[in-house]
């Protein structure tokens, strides 16, 4: 009798040692985290800083930080960006100095780190500005899955389309959140902070 | 905050039950905007059936090379115009180009050959969408400041006209007076 009870004991344990060992699983694989892209986002950063020494990841110090690609002869999208950001860094106060806010050019041929140092003194100064060579940009941007192109204009002049989303990176270099034009301000001070704070 | 505003609007109502007392009220409300109204922020120009709302660009950061010229171009007339050319006394040249936003990216895109008025019809020109791209500019633009241009319709022929600079992320402002942002209770819901 006492055998017997045993022996159904022993088994029932391991059924629910299985079920257990089997959710376990499934949440792992299936689970997750949600907010997990696909395809990775990101890549090691090696450019040249907008004060023309180089910069890579070690320049972030671990911390977090947004990224944001665009260019300076852009009369619209990456001035409302940048100005968007510096109001957002103020809202944040001292929370702002937990994070990083990076601007890669994608007209490196024109935007050399000078002519980056002197635009972004109309921004916050915390805002770094990044150029490198045309092979450097276009490696990052590949890392980042940003699209950007030449588009002839008049007189042999150029523009540039490119992705205006700003990337919101965790301090360990992954994608956490993004950022979108249309975003209003409490938007986007409570990703940035978010940000700021959970590293 | 709303229910703060929606209090204060039940007893604004109550206050005022009149159609007369309402009257007085929207009267004043609109006197209070009109004074307002600075003499440089809403202004406008008119040549034969084309007229020119407000015409406005944004400070640049230092070396800009670029710049936005924004504006409205309203056809009062029966037939269509085009805006074939512009000019801007700071900038080396003016295009007309269309940006759009399509999955994240930002496409610009050179308007060709002018840009249709049609008749009885406004075009608006804002860092959203349509804008008059101000390039090689020689100096920078200054918040608070005018500069001035010329824009050439093909059939009501050339117009000059002063830009009013903005500040560098600066919004087209719907009421078309300067602070849009001070009054941000005021924003009615009828």
């Amino acid at each position: 009798m006492a055998g017997r009870t045993r022996l159904a004991l022993m088994a029932l344990s391991a059924v629910v040692a299985l079920g257990v060992s089997g959710m376990i699983g499934y949440h792992l694989t299936h689970g997750g985290a949600p907010s997990a892209p696909r395809y990775p986002v990101g890549g090691p950063i090696d450019l040249t800083a907008e004060d023309g020494r180089r910069f890579t990841n070690a320049d972030l110090g671990g911390k977090p930080f947004a990224v944001f690609f665009g260019f300076t002869r852009c009369p619209n999208v990456c001035p409302t960006t940048l100005s968007d950001l510096t109001l957002d860094l103020e809202q944040l106060g001292p929370l702002a100095d937990k994070l990083k806010v990076l601007f890669v050019s994608v007209d490196p041929e024109r935007d050399t780190p000078e002519t980056l140092k002197e635009y972004l003194s109309a921004f916050d100064p915390r805002i770094t500005g990044l150029s490198g060579t045309p092979a450097e940009i276009a490696s990052l941007a590949k890392a980042y899955r940003v699209f950007y192109e030449k588009v002839p204009t008049e007189g042999g002049d150029y523009t540039m389309n490119h992705t205006a989303t700003v990337y919101l990176m965790d301090g360990k270099g992954a994608l956490t959140s993004t950022i979108s034009l249309e975003e209003d301000q409490p938007t986007r001070v409570a990703k940035l902070k978010q940000l700021a704070e959970n590293g | 905050m709303l229910s703060r505003l929606s209090s204060a609007r039940v007893a604004l109502r109550r206050l005022f039950v009149s159609p007369e007392e309402r009257i007085g009220i929207a009267v004043l409300a609109m006197a209070f905007l009109l004074v307002g109204v600075d003499a440089a922020a809403a202004h406008e120009y008119k040549i034969g059936a084309i007229e020119i709302g407000h015409p406005w660009s944004r400070a640049t950061p230092p070396g800009a090379k670029v710049a936005g010229g924004y504006l409205t171009v309203t056809n009062d007339g029966d037939t269509p115009d085009k805006l074939v050319s512009a000019t801007v006394e700071i900038a080396g040249r003016a295009e007309i180009h269309e940006m759009s936003v399509e999955d994240g990216v930002m496409k610009m895109r050179q308007v060709e050959g002018g840009l249709d008025i049609p008749a009885h019809g406004t075009v608006t020109f804002d860092p959203n969408g349509l804008h008059l791209m101000l390039l090689d500019l020689k100096g920078p633009l200054v918040r608070g400041t005018n500069v001035h241009g010329s824009l050439t319709f093909e059939k009501a022929g050339t117009v000059e006209v002063d830009y009013v600079v903005d500040a560098i992320g600066a919004n087209p402002k719907p009421m078309k007076h300067d602070g849009g942002d001070a009054m941000p209770g005021m924003k009615m819901d009828h």
